[in-house]
């Protein structure tokens, strides 16, 4: 079972705090997409033992797309590999594309599930990020969209400079009551070479906060847990039955293979980039190339990334797997460093799976990296 | 004899006296073009990095003038920094002359004078070289005016030269032949020879650099080490050249290298007296000081388990640098390590990179600090020595302490005299003298406390006086001063490897600098962490380093994860360099940090 991430690199507007790959000039739109498919055919050896079980459009805002076009794409996959009977394949939208005619038409595509790229419900949040969408067409989106698309998925931000612990809340629990069985939810992240980063130090905007988010994640997974979602990952929370099987393919280590400028790929050694540049991205695939750097992965690295990722989800770290994958000085490493995580309630162990605490999940990138092999030199 | 010229190049630092040996290499083609490379002579790692010589180096050339006689021409090139200028003064005793390196755009500056002084003292004849007059900065006549006050030589015996161009370089070689005399010596006296040298080799053990000054060494000859008593078979001598060429037998005025399978770099001391065992010369030489570390600092290993590593690498080291002292101890926070002794804070550094690149290991330094007395009130005519801060006795016992004092020589430019006089007042120095070299350039010197020019001083100095001073010091003794230590608390425990001795008018600002400090290098831990100075019972600064609430990336999908994982290892390097004391984390550098608190 394996997955096709498939990177749509065109957004209508650069939000604030975006340091995604993505254009905002669509000049290139056609070229990409056969460039795309192109990338399809070449790469179709990679999976020639595997079934596909899910497809992602991400971006980027595949949204802008043409219906049409995004059903070329599919049918490319569809027409080069091997796809299992019943995948996901989910299209990345955002609100302002999705009027109700755009979500009829790509509920009449293979599509069957959608992830929104809501952030929030509150025009003040919105506009300080400079989101596509206004409020009326966060909410509106969603209500059109549930009759078409069981399986929703929504993105919300916290601590964004400004929003109230009520205002989190409510975000919440619009979410809820538009019946959205999986939420993805971040805290505002001041990333490098961004429009955010820049206010930010010019002082037009005040910084995020820490504590803030950090309350407002604890509000976030109560209000989760009371209408039963599961927190699976860190970030993203589900009603039973709804996990992304995509994202989870990643957190598990599974392959997967990445189409389109700035996509990633990974056969469980090694994982390759490809070049974030739309115009270079395009020349290459022209030229009969595929624009990859790639990085193989020694077994420290991977035990590493096993710690990393296993420590986000519910399903932990393996204390099995990590002797039979790795060895058990692996094993017996982990449990050192681990020990005094253990004594701090920021880890627990459950039966065989090593798992961070409620206390520990906001500081689990920290605890994991505790938990990393490294050599000094 | 007669045709034997030995010399040392001596000058401030970077004025280019490893630049120059270079050239005179060339002219002398003892390196092939291929070999050639700049600063040949540095060959440490090191000194490579740094651009700067840390030992003293001796080669040597033959040479055919130009009258077509024969000649062998022993250089060594010396290290300018001031931390090392035992090595200069030992170099300087195996040579009949000097080439006085000067920079044609910076003029004299304070180890032009110090080295010079040194070459005096011995003798040496003084060639001037007026060096780097190939820059567009360079004030060629300016700067030979300088030199002839300076020495009260005639202008014409400054000799314009460019160790980049080459220019100069001829009349550098001609003025060796003719003003350097020839060594002096009786070939057929008993062996006398000056140990002014001594490396160590990993596969050959110390290889002994002397100079002949009566009789000759010969190969498998029975030698006595004078000073240790010591007796050994010559194993291997021979000549220095870019490799080492073994030879039957070096004479009198030549200098050359032996072998003797001795392991130990202590059994050699620099300065020793190498005659024969059965026929011992009469007349040993005199010998040098010890050198006298001038800093103090523990060195602990981040991880408690590499203790015994850590030794052997330190023993190690030592015969590499003899110059290196230590001594166990231990330290209620870091545990068992070393109280070391350094010629500067150089060194210091110096030891430290070693440790780390030569060795792998991975250290903590505490808080450098000098060599103090102190008296009780029990005993106040004992001296007790204090090189740790933690030795100091409880105030209520303590009659007096002294610490000791340097006479501090800085030539500046006109314009930043006020400047360097501030700072120097500020670090307790008292002028004592103030003179006009030209009317742009001024030699200050004061008496000031050696503790001062640990803590920033040479930063300082650079910032006040924009790069135009330079600085050399000399020990002037002991003398009684107000001091106090102050601790500092992590979490309300003293941690006694941050303890610095203070004087007590500046004891306050510089507890809250240093509290400041530490609440910038010491990351952010789950719980927050009170920063204290105290004097005593007596809290005088106080900082909170905040509890960490987050410590995760919100997104972790497919193309994250690389990225991620390595901005997490690199976590967990930085963390492995930390050292933890009680329940907190602190790094490498926060120990240390209390020396740069102005940045
Ligand atoms: N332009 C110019 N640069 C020179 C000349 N001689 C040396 N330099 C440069 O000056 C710098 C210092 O040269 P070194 O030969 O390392 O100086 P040094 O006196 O041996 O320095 P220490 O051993 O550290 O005291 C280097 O960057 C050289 O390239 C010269 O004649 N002209
Ligand atoms: S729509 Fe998404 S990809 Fe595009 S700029 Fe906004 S956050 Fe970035
Ligand atoms: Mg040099």
């Amino acid at each position: 079972m394996s997955g096709i991430y498939i990177h749509i690199p065109f957004c209508k507007q650069a939000c604030h705090y975006c340091d995604f790959h993505f254009s905002t000039n669509l000049k290139y739109k056609k070229d990409i997409i056969d460039a795309i498919c192109d990338e399809l055919r070449f790469r179709e050896s990679e999976f020639k033992n595997t079934t596909v079980q899910t497809i992602y459009l991400g971006g980027g805002t595949p949204s802008v797309l043409e219906v049409a076009e995004v059903e070329k794409i599919i049918q490319t996959v569809f027409d080069v590999y091997t796809v299992s009977s019943n995948p996901e394949i989910t299209l990345e939208a955002n609100p302002d594309d999705l009027t109700k005619e755009k979500i009829v038409a790509f509920s009449n595509t293979r599509i069957n599930r959608l992830s929104i790229g809501v952030q929030s419900f509150f025009e003040e949040d919105l506009k300080l990020m400079n989101r596509a969408h206004n409020a009326v067409e966060a909410h509106e989106c969603i209500e059109f969209a549930v009759p078409y698309f069981p399986n929703i998925s929504i993105d919300l931000i916290y601590g964004i400079p400004g929003m109230s612990e009520a205002r989190w809340r409510e975000n919440l629990h619009k979410a809820i009551d538009l019946k959205v069985p999986h939420i993805s939810s971040y805290a505002l992240t001041v990333e490098d070479n961004t429009a955010l980063k820049s206010f930010i130090e010019k002082g037009m905007i005040e910084n995020v906060d820490d504590e803030v988010a950090q309350e407002h994640f604890q509000i976030l997974l109560d209000v989760m847990q009371l209408h039963g979602f599961e927190n699976y990952e860190f970030s993203n929370f589900s009603k039973p039955g709804f996990f992304s099987q995509n994202n989870t393919a990643y957190w598990t280590g599974k392959s997967y293979i990445g189409i389109g400028p700035s996509a990633h790929s990974f056969d469980g050694k090694k994982r390759g980039w490809n070049i974030n540049n739309n115009v270079k991205y395009l020349k290459a695939i022209q030229a009969g190339e595929l624009p990859m750097e790639i990085e193989e992965l020694t077994v420290v690295d991977r035990y590493n990334e096993y710690i990393m990722t296993g420590l986000r989800t519910i399903y932990g770290v393996s204390l099995h797997k990590i002797e039979t994958d790795f060895g058990p000085n692996f094993k017996e490493y982990l449990l050192k460093q681990a020990a005094e995580y253990l004594k701090d309630h920021l880890l627990y162990i459950d039966g065989d799976t090593l798992l961070v605490t409620r206390k520990g999940k906001f500081l689990s990138d920290g605890i994991a990296s505790a938990l990393f092999m490294v050599n000094l030199s | 004899m007669k045709n034997i010229r030995n010399f040392c190049i001596i000058a401030h630092i970077d004025h280019g006296k490893s630049t120059l040996a270079d050239r005179l290499l060339d002219a002398t083609q003892t390196v092939t073009k291929r070999e050639s490379q700049a600063q040949l002579l540095d060959n440490m790692d090191l000194e490579r990095e740094r651009g700067i010589t840390i030992k003293s180096h001796a080669i040597q050339m033959d040479y055919t003038a130009p009258d077509g006689e024969q000649y062998i021409l022993n250089l060594i090139d010396t290290p300018g920094h001031v931390d090392f200028s035992y090595e200069v003064s030992r170099s300087i005793a195996a040579c009949e002359g000097a080439l006085l390196i000067v920079d044609a755009a910076q003029s004299i500056q304070a180890q032009t004078i110090s080295n010079l002084y040194l070459a005096l003292e011995n003798d040496l004849e003084i060639i001037p070289v007026l060096n780097k007059v190939d820059l567009p900065s360079a004030n060629p006549e300016e700067v030979t005016d300088d030199i002839v006050d300076l020495l009260g030589c005639d202008p014409s015996e400054v000799i314009p030269a460019s160790a980049k161009t080459g220019l100069g370089i001829q009349d550098i070689l001609d003025a060796i032949i003719e003003r350097v005399p020839a060594p002096v010596g009786d070939p057929d006296e008993p062996l006398q020879a000056l140990v002014f040298d001594s490396q160590y080799n990993q596969f050959r053990g110390v290889e002994t650099i002397f100079r002949v000054i009566n009789g000759s060494i010969k190969k498998g000859q029975h030698i006595k080490f004078v000073a240790t008593g010591e007796s050994y078979y010559a194993d291997e001598i021979g000549t220095l050249k870019l490799n080492q060429v073994p030879k039957k037998e070096i004479k009198a005025g030549d200098v050359g290298y032996l072998i003797t399978g001795i392991k130990e770099a202590k059994e050699v001391k620099v300065g020793d007296t190498i005659t024969d065992h059965a026929k011992p010369t009469t007349n040993p030489i005199g010998g040098f000081e010890d050198v006298k570390p001038m800093v103090f600092a523990g060195i602990y290993p981040v991880d408690t388990e590499d203790y015994e590593d850590l030794r052997s690498s330190m023993e190690k080291l030592q015969l590499n640098d003899a110059s290196l002292v230590f001594q166990a101890e231990s330290s209620a926070a870091l545990g068992f390590g070393f109280r070391c002794g350094f010629l500067g804070m150089l060194h210091l550094e110096i030891i430290q990179e070693r440790l780390e690149r030569e060795f792998d290991m991975t250290v903590i330094t505490t808080v450098p600090n000098v060599s103090y007395h102190a008296y009780t009130h029990k005993n106040p005519d004992e001296i007790l020595i204090v090189n740790n801060p933690s030795d100091l006795p409880e105030p209520s016992s303590l009659n007096r302490v002294e610490e000791p004092y340097i006479k501090a020589t800085i030539i500046t430019k006109s314009d930043f005299v006020g400047n360097v006089m501030s700072l120097c007042i500020e670090k307790r120095g008292v002028v004592t003298n103030q003179t006009y070299l030209t009317t742009e350039r001024v030699e200050m010197t004061f008496d000031m406390p050696l503790a001062e020019i640990v803590f920033d001083f040479y930063d300082r100095l650079k910032t006040v006086s924009k790069g135009y001073a330079s600085f050399d010091y000399a020990p002037l003794g002991m003398r009684e001063s107000k001091l106090v230590r102050v601790d500092i608390l992590l979490n309300a425990q003293t941690v006694d490897a941050l303890s610095a001795l203070i004087h007590f008018d500046n004891a306050y600002t510089i507890g809250k600098k240093m509290v400041e400090k530490l609440r910038e290098l010491i990351p952010r831990q789950q719980f927050d962490i009170p920063v204290q100075a105290a004097i005593g019972a007596k809290i005088i600064a106080r900082e909170t380093i905040k509890a960490l609430r987050k410590d995760v990336t919100a997104k972790c999908y497919g193309g994250d994860i690389s990225r991620k994982r390595k901005l997490l290892e690199k976590q967990k390097k930085g963390k492995k360099r930390m050292r933890q004391v009680g329940n907190v984390e602190i790094p490498q550098q926060a120990f240390m940090a209390v020396l740069k608190l102005n940045d």
